[in-house]
């Protein structure tokens, strides 16, 4: 209900908007943007200092506009190769917990079955538990059989710990679903195989497209269980947690602005797509 | 057939979570009862008392853990719910683009927005040298590597966790129930209190679920913001494991500190449901 409408909601119940409420919504409002505002300072930072025509390795002082660094991008290898390795697990691990995901969604939002109490607990616990648990217990695991930590190890740890919100993005889609539809394509002669194909699959789509990308978000960001399962293998985050006592090089702002400019355009369109579906 | 298809979609997930989450901590268990060292290597002596020694040891920080973490929870509460109420009550047609307002800081980083915040809070950072050169703080007022700093990164990069469960929980309140205690004569005060609170204490709930594990097991915060003062059990543990490679006493600090907070999860979720909690942190 919009501003508007309560206040003439309140009029009509009889007594006159009360000019506190006013206030204290205009207050509240304000509230609201100054948060918003505090969220997106270091953001703004990040963004700005990629411009900085900064002669030090530490880059926190301004010093006027260049876009020199943006033509320098390359210059750090290990930081573009970090970079790339992030989109790399990321890519792979989205893949595969998509999938796994969306079979686990199907079968807990589908079917009643012998031990879907205790899928349940093991998925709320994947979320629930501190990352620096997972990394820890996973690291013990390699270590006790003797397998090197790297490129496979963080994939596999990243396909642990999104592979819940993937099931549970699915799950509730799944829920919400009107089964007639698949009856009538059953009805009209359609196997199994195509009702789900043609028919199942087109619905729970949104779901699945959410999920993914919630997936490839936690992927590229994540840092904690990275780090225990990692080995030598650099990712973004990595990279920059090891050059924090060094400073900080512009390519490194440049870098974070190019992923939040990605990331923000699929939200963007992914929202916009979605009112639209509705 | 039929009967056996859930558990053939269940499987290639379920081995995933059971390979990888349910038998690592049998390992880490295991591990944390061994002796040894990284070069001689570790054998396996079921000796329990590196419990007792490693929690002597950092009790401090186990302590200063766990203190940060409801801190940093009631003040990240204390913040997301007004904003929340507003987002769900007066947002109107703009609703989801401030929840993506909300959400879009995670595209950074969060390593990145955390050393962006201490080039901000550098003692002559953007923040504090106007304020110190025009005298309106002291020249040796500091923020970085105290408390306040590593609990106000704790909330900043975790308020997001909280104001969404509570958002969420707010939007599913009718307005006709409000509207029908208000026509029964309930203050706006009394309606918000009896009504609006009671529906959205499951949110608040699942926030604090969603907020208080992360925050106090988090070592990034104290590790960029904070001082040796303000060390934290994470940073500990990851320090034992990565850096001194002492496992042992790693796995024994981060199997007490799994157990602390499962035993504390379990009874939270017991008491709530699981599925209503498991619902909310989804969205």
């Amino acid at each position: 209900m919009s501003v508007r409408e309560s206040a003439v909601a309140e009029r009509a119940a009889g007594g006159p908007a009360r000019p506190r409420t006013r206030l204290g919504d205009r207050l509240l409002k304000a509230y609201v943007w100054l948060v918003i505002a505090w969220l997106f300072l270091p953001i703004a930072v990040m963004v700005v200092f990629g411009f900085n025509d900064t002669r030090s390795k530490s880059n926190v002082t301004w010093q006027g506009f260049t876009l020199r660094w943006w033509t320098r991008l390359g210059d750090y290898p290990e930081l573009t190769e970090a970079v790339f390795n992030s989109l790399r697990i990321a890519l792979l691990a989205t893949v595969i917990t998509t999938v796994l995901g969306t079979l686990m969604g199907l079968a807990l939002g589908r079917h009643r079955f012998r031990g879907q109490g205790a899928t349940n607990l093991v998925l709320f616990a994947a979320i629930a538990s501190p990352e620096l648990v997972m990394g820890a217990s996973l690291l013990s695991l390699f270590i006790s059989t003797g397998v090197d930590t790297g490129f496979v190890t963080v994939v596999v740890a990243h396909v642990l710990f999104s592979l819940s919100f993937v099931a549970i993005t699915v799950r509730a889609r799944v829920i919400g679903l009107d089964r007639s539809v698949e009856e009538a394509a059953r009805d009209l002669g359609a196997s199994t195989w195509t009702t789900f194909w043609r028919v199942t699959f087109p619905m729970i789509l949104p779901g699945v497209v959410s999920g993914a990308l919630l997936a490839f978000a936690l992927s590229i960001d994540d840092f904690v269980i990275t780090q225990f399962t990692s080995g030598t293998v650099q990712t973004f985050p990595l990279w920059i947690w090891g050059a924090t006592r060094n400073g900080i090089p512009p390519q490194v702002n440049i870098m974070g602005t190019l992923i939040f400019a990605v990331g923000v355009a699929i939200a963007v369109a992914n929202s916009v797509t979605a009112r639209r579906r509705t | 057939m039929k009967r056996l298809t859930p558990y053939l979609l269940i499987l290639p997930g379920g081995m995933w979570l059971l390979i990888f989450l349910v038998v690592p901590m049998v390992f880490m268990a295991s591990v944390s009862t061994q002796e040894g060292d990284i070069v001689n290597g570790f054998v396996q002596t079921f000796n329990v008392s590196v419990y007792g020694e490693a929690l002597a040891q950092y009790r401090t920080q186990f302590l200063r853990s766990v203190g940060y973490g409801l801190v940093a929870t009631v003040v990240s509460v204390a913040m997301a719910y007004p904003m929340a109420y507003w987002i769900a009550f007066r947002g109107g047609a703009r609703k989801s683009t401030y929840l993506l307002l909300v959400l879009l800081p995670f595209f950074v980083s969060f390593v990145l927005r955390t050393i962006s915040w201490k080039f901000l809070l550098a003692d002559d950072g953007l923040l504090l040298s106007p304020l110190k050169s025009t005298g309106l703080l002291p020249d040796d007022f500091h923020i970085l590597q105290t408390t306040t700093a590593v609990i106000g990164g704790l909330v900043y990069n975790y308020l997001p966790f909280m104001i969404l469960p509570i958002y969420v929980a707010l939007e599913r309140v009718d307005p006709r129930v409000i509207e029908a205690a208000q026509d029964l004569y309930a203050s706006k005060r009394e309606a918000f209190a009896k009504i609006v609170l009671p529906l959205s204490l499951p949110g608040v709930f699942a926030g604090v679920l969603m907020t208080f594990v992360p925050m106090t097991a988090d070592y990034v915060n104290a590790g960029i913001l904070g001082g040796p003062a303000n060390t934290m059990i994470g940073n500990i543990i990851q320090i034992e494991y990565l850096t001194n490679q002492d496992y042992p006493v790693a796995s024994a600090l981060s199997f007490t500190l799994m157990a602390a907070m499962l035993i504390g999860i379990f009874a939270y979720a017991r008491a709530l449901g699981t599925e209503n909690v498991l619902e909310a942190a989804a969205r």
